[in-house]
């Protein structure tokens, strides 16, 4: 073990390495749930194959104090606990950093690293000689680092405890089994390494008002409270927890106790087709509905979606983005559906699109994207990815106003509809390019066709050349007002750089914790976060503002700067891509690095303070 | 040309039903469909059988896909509203607008490119369901607006207006919903405004999925010799093999049936379809032998026709049963009643924390 390593206290990357199927989920979310209740920002990160069991899956955990949400791209204790991955975990570590493998059997090439500290434990021998059965020694495997990690970095022995009886309130059994595995784990630990390490936890008081929750989860809680009532979709990785996490808050607080009848109808769906054809029939017909899926499944929906815009018919819909093209790594991120979902379908179409970046903000634009579906008479497509939507973040406690009612837009009542002469359904009474909308089964006066074939402003079928641009026309000043209610673009101009950043979604924390590091080193840098397409005016503003910007996000063909440069004025050659799309979430060190590296030369104008190396 | 309006004159000899409403109150714009085209009738068995129901006008939704077809929901009941979707996706729309409100009456019109190819899926999973609705099928055996292409109902040696004969088999939508658990499957022809009647009000008032196939000639691209859903082959070869007669809860059964032939399936809501038998060894409640007895006839290039399947009781497995969704509308339930609230929001975060 390297005597050098200074102490470092909750600021280190542990990343786990194990077998997909193993359990190991269990034992990864008592270790960061239990650094959490310490008080101590943590972020943990899962990299799961696109299999059911036997392929290799890490779990990476970030203790941070400064409360970074990103990936820090090092990692500085690595528990190897899957053979056919050992070389590359170990060779993963950072110099300084720890290696923790089972030593059952011995593993002399582990050894060649001088570097790093190699800690080894043997953790099949003692599970096997302390619990029976296969399968219970094979999770007790994964229970046992758990209790080793919790010797080398003080964890709170107390929050795991408590943490297992919560998880086994039902079977309590299981608490004493497991506890058990993380004792040996954790005595073993004491009794051979000098505990606890340089790198390790101590409480703090950085986690008040926060939960850590994941944004599949956070966007079907939105769904709930926007009182959506029809949830259709089809099974797509990584959009199926929203479902799932759906179904689960409407049984707890939709099913009427006496009836055991459900305010909700959730249906799955044949295939992503006919998913997003029961949204747009149920909205048609009055509730609030939505679908979740992934970039295949907006493939699918491309059509459905042209109807929606030219119909005008309110639908919401969740792309959990992952990695294309074609299947591509299901399990993997990325922000690549970008120019897909603002232009879906042939001919002139245009969708709102908004952007969250963590799950805080996939609650809240869960209920905005029914109250602007159903305001602007058009699909909503609210674009999370699978880093965001699967992996568990630290954010701020999820606000509820209990005076919100949801904008069920232009839709006529009864007495309005008996007030009328005749129903011009797409006719712009009020000048925003928006008409007024009815439902079946209120009066016969209210009746109109609704058709993807071409109309007139009153809803009749056309051939006409002048009658079928009039609604074109008015559709474009629809999204006119679409772009003065989507949510505005979040702005940090304290710098007060003629540099900047723009980006948006699940690269915020990235950003963050980037422009710290470029600011202690003396480039300080505004900062532009898009949160909606259309571009609000105050995109405009920002991109004219700044001499040269770096458009940061996590796709090959730099999507974001391509819908900047179709829908602003900005003079393309200002705009500087910083583009990641491995599939891992992006790291700060990624975009310090491209900073610096494209500011190298211009660095004396820009540094505020002490010059850096 | 659908934009121009029927001129509403009422003349006062016109019969009024429960609600007071004459069979022009149950029609729709004008038909741009070739004149003698089957689907015409069929559209006019519709306007019937919806005022002989008295369903008010605001009630039905009408659905479809793209065709011909597809475009006669804008023909009938003006009253009701439309929505003629993409090409193959009407039931996926039907489902969603179903979810929303269980308490209208949903009717799809579709055809048999509409249904048998693009839509097939969409098809299937609707009867899977057994959402509650009748979906028509207007089949006529060939792509009418793109001018007369094999569909997928075309019969083996059939013979297209060109001369170009057909080899592949085809998919028959009756002995596929009877395979896929339909609730109600029947079969008819344009021509026979007798049978299609009351198939129609009793598809309407089915509490599953309701099918009718009607056979419904193509006189412009499917009409010559040669073919098999021509006005004339179809006449030739069309077996009515159970008569179903809609009787409404409120009206007694008056006609005279002989014995032993007929029995009455009663519905949900208290009516009853009387069915009679017109092959005395047909037995629609049977779903593996009426499935038999079709093939057997088609066999000789016969079609069955009438109410070939019913289940007496579509409740125990209709879409809203299986959810479990309370009987008033889900687009009325009232927002307070939907949402937990920030002291529900504080209950679900403890989770998180």
């Amino acid at each position: 073990m390297p005597a050098s390593s200074p102490a470092r206290v909750n600021d280190f990357t542990v990343k786990i390495a194990t077998v997909n199927g193993t359990g190991s989920a269990s034992a990864n979310t008592l270790l960061m749930k239990s650094i959490f209740r310490s008080g101590i920002p943590v972020m943990g990160k899962n990299y799961f194959p696109s299999n059911i069991q036997g392929l290799p899956t890490w779990y990476e955990i970030r203790v941070t104090r400064d409360g970074y949400v990103a990936r820090s791209g090092q990692v500085d204790i690595m528990v190897a606990m899957n053979a056919e991955t050992y070389a590359r975990d170990v060779r993963e570590v950072a110099p300084g950093g720890y290696l923790v493998y089972d030593s059952t059997w011995p593993r002399p090439a582990l050894l060649k690293r001088e570097d790093i500290g190699v800690l080894g434990v043997p953790l099949a021998r003692l599970c096997n000689e302390n619990f029976n059965g296969v399968r219970t020694r094979i999770l007790m495997k994964n229970i046992c680092y758990a209790g080793v990690l919790a010797a080398l970095l003080d964890l709170d022995l107390a929050h795991i405890r408590q943490l297992l009886a919560e998880t086994y309130a039902k079977k309590p059994q299981l608490v004493d089994s497991n506890m058990k595995a993380i004792q040996l784990g954790y005595d073993y630990a004491r009794e051979h390494f000098t505990c606890p390490l340089p790198l390790h936890a101590a409480a703090m008081d950085g986690t008040d008002g926060h939960i850590m929750i994941d944004g599949n989860t956070a966007a079907a809680l939105g769904c709930l409270f926007a009182g959506a009532t029809v949830a259709a979709w089809y099974p797509i990785t990584p959009s199926t927890s929203l479902m799932d996490a759906f179904k689960m808050f409407a049984d707890r607080t939709r099913v009427d106790r006496e009836t055991g009848r459900k305010n909700f109808a959730f249906i799955q769906a044949e295939d992503e087709l006919a998913a997003i054809g029961m949204v747009i029939g149920a909205m048609w017909n009055g509730a609030r509905a939505f679908t979740a899926t992934s970039g295949p499944g907006i493939s699918l929906m491309n059509e459905f979606l042209g109807l929606a815009y030219y119909a005008e018919v309110p639908a919401v819909i969740f792309d959990i983005q992952r990695v294309g093209p074609s299947t591509g790594m299901p399990t993997r991120t990325q922000q690549a559906d970008l120019l897909l979902c603002a232009y879906a379908s042939h001919g002139d179409t245009r969708h709102v699109c908004l952007y969250p970046a963590n799950p805080e903000e996939c609650f809240y634009m869960a209920v905005q994207a029914f109250d602007l579906a159903e305001r602007l008479q058009t699909a909503v497509l609210v674009l999370s990815d699978l880093d965001i939507g699967m992996n568990d973040w630290m954010c701020r406690d999820l606000k509820w106003d209990d005076s919100y009612r949801p904008d069920r837009g232009k839709v006529l009542s009864r007495e309005e509809i008996l007030g009328l002469d005749k129903l011009y359904r797409y006719f712009d009474k009020d000048g925003d390019g928006i008409g007024y909308r009815t439902m079946p089964g209120v009066h016969p006066k209210a009746a109109y066709f609704t058709r993807g074939s071409g109309h007139t402003q009153y809803g009749v079928y056309t051939e006409d050349p002048a009658e079928y641009q009039v609604v074109l026309d008015r559709l474009m000043k629809k999204w006119d007002t679409a772009r003065k209610l989507v949510p505005r673009a979040v702005i940090d101009a304290t710098a007060g750089s003629s540099v900047g950043i723009v980006s948006l979604g699940s690269c915020d924390g990235a950003i963050h914790e980037a422009m710290h590091v470029l600011k202690e080193q003396g480039v300080g840098l505004d900062y532009m976060r898009v949160r909606a397409f259309p571009f609000s005016e105050d995109v405009e503003k920002f991109l004219a503002a700044h001499e040269l910007l770096f458009v940061v996000e996590q796709n090959r063909d730099a999507q974001l700067r391509a819908l900047l440069t179709l829908e602003t004025a900005v003079d393309k050659a200002k705009l500087r891509s910083l583009l990641h799309y491995s599939g891992l979430p992006i790291s700060s060190a990624f975009i310090v690095e491209g900073v610096l590296t494209e500011l190298a030369p211009r660095r004396p104008a820009l540094q505020h303070g002490a010059a850096h190396g | 040309m659908t934009f121009i309006a029927k001129p509403k004159v009422r003349h006062p000899s016109l019969p009024a039903n429960a609600l007071g409403l004459t069979r022009r109150d149950y029609e729709g714009a004008l038909s741009t469909l070739c004149a003698g085209c089957g689907h015409d009738s069929i559209t006019a068995a519709i306007v019937e059988a919806s005022w002989g129901l008295s369903i008010e006008p605001q009630n039905m939704v009408k659905l479809s896909g793209i065709g011909c077809s597809s475009k006669t929901t804008a023909y009938f009941v003006s009253g009701g509203h439309g929505f003629n979707s993409v090409h193959g996706r009407m039931p996926s729309i039907a489902m969603g607008a179903n979810a929303a409100n269980r308490n209208l009456t949903f009717l799809g019109v579709s055809g048999d490119g509409d249904t048998l190819s693009i839509g097939l899926g969409q098809f299937c999973h609707a009867i899977r369901r057994n959402l509650n609705m009748l979906y028509i099928i207007e089949n006529n055996g060939v792509y009418g607006l793109t001018k007369g292409q094999f569909s997928a109902s075309a019969d083996i040696g059939t013979r297209a207006k060109k001369g170009e004969v057909n080899f592949q088999p085809p998919i028959d939508p009756v002995l596929l919903a009877i395979t896929l658990g339909a609730t109600f499957v029947a079969r008819s022809f344009s021509g026979d405004k007798e049978q299609l009647v009351p198939l129609i009000q009793a598809g309407l008032k089915h509490g599953g999925f309701a099918l009718i196939d009607v056979l419904s000639p193509c006189v412009t691209f499917n009409d010559h010799e040669g073919s098999t859903k021509s006005y004339a082959y179809t006449r030739e070869h069309y077996e009515p093999a159970v008569h179903a007669d809609f009787v409404p809860l409120e009206r007694e059964i008056t006609a005279e049936y002989a014995a032993g032939e007929t029995f009455a399936v009663v519905m949900h809501d208290g009516s009853r379809i009387v069915l009679r038998k017109l092959d005395a060894a047909y037995d629609p409640t049977n779903r593996t032998t009426a499935a038999v007895q079709i093939q057997e006839r088609m066999k000789h290039g016969e079609y069955l026709t009438g109410l070939l399947y019913v289940d007496a009781d579509p409740h125990k497995s209709a879409f809203h049963v299986v959810n479990g969704t309370p009987d008033a509308a889900l687009n009325s339930i009232p927002y307070e009643a939907l949402s937990p609230g920030s002291k529900g929001l504080e209950k679900v975060l403890a989770r998180y924390r």
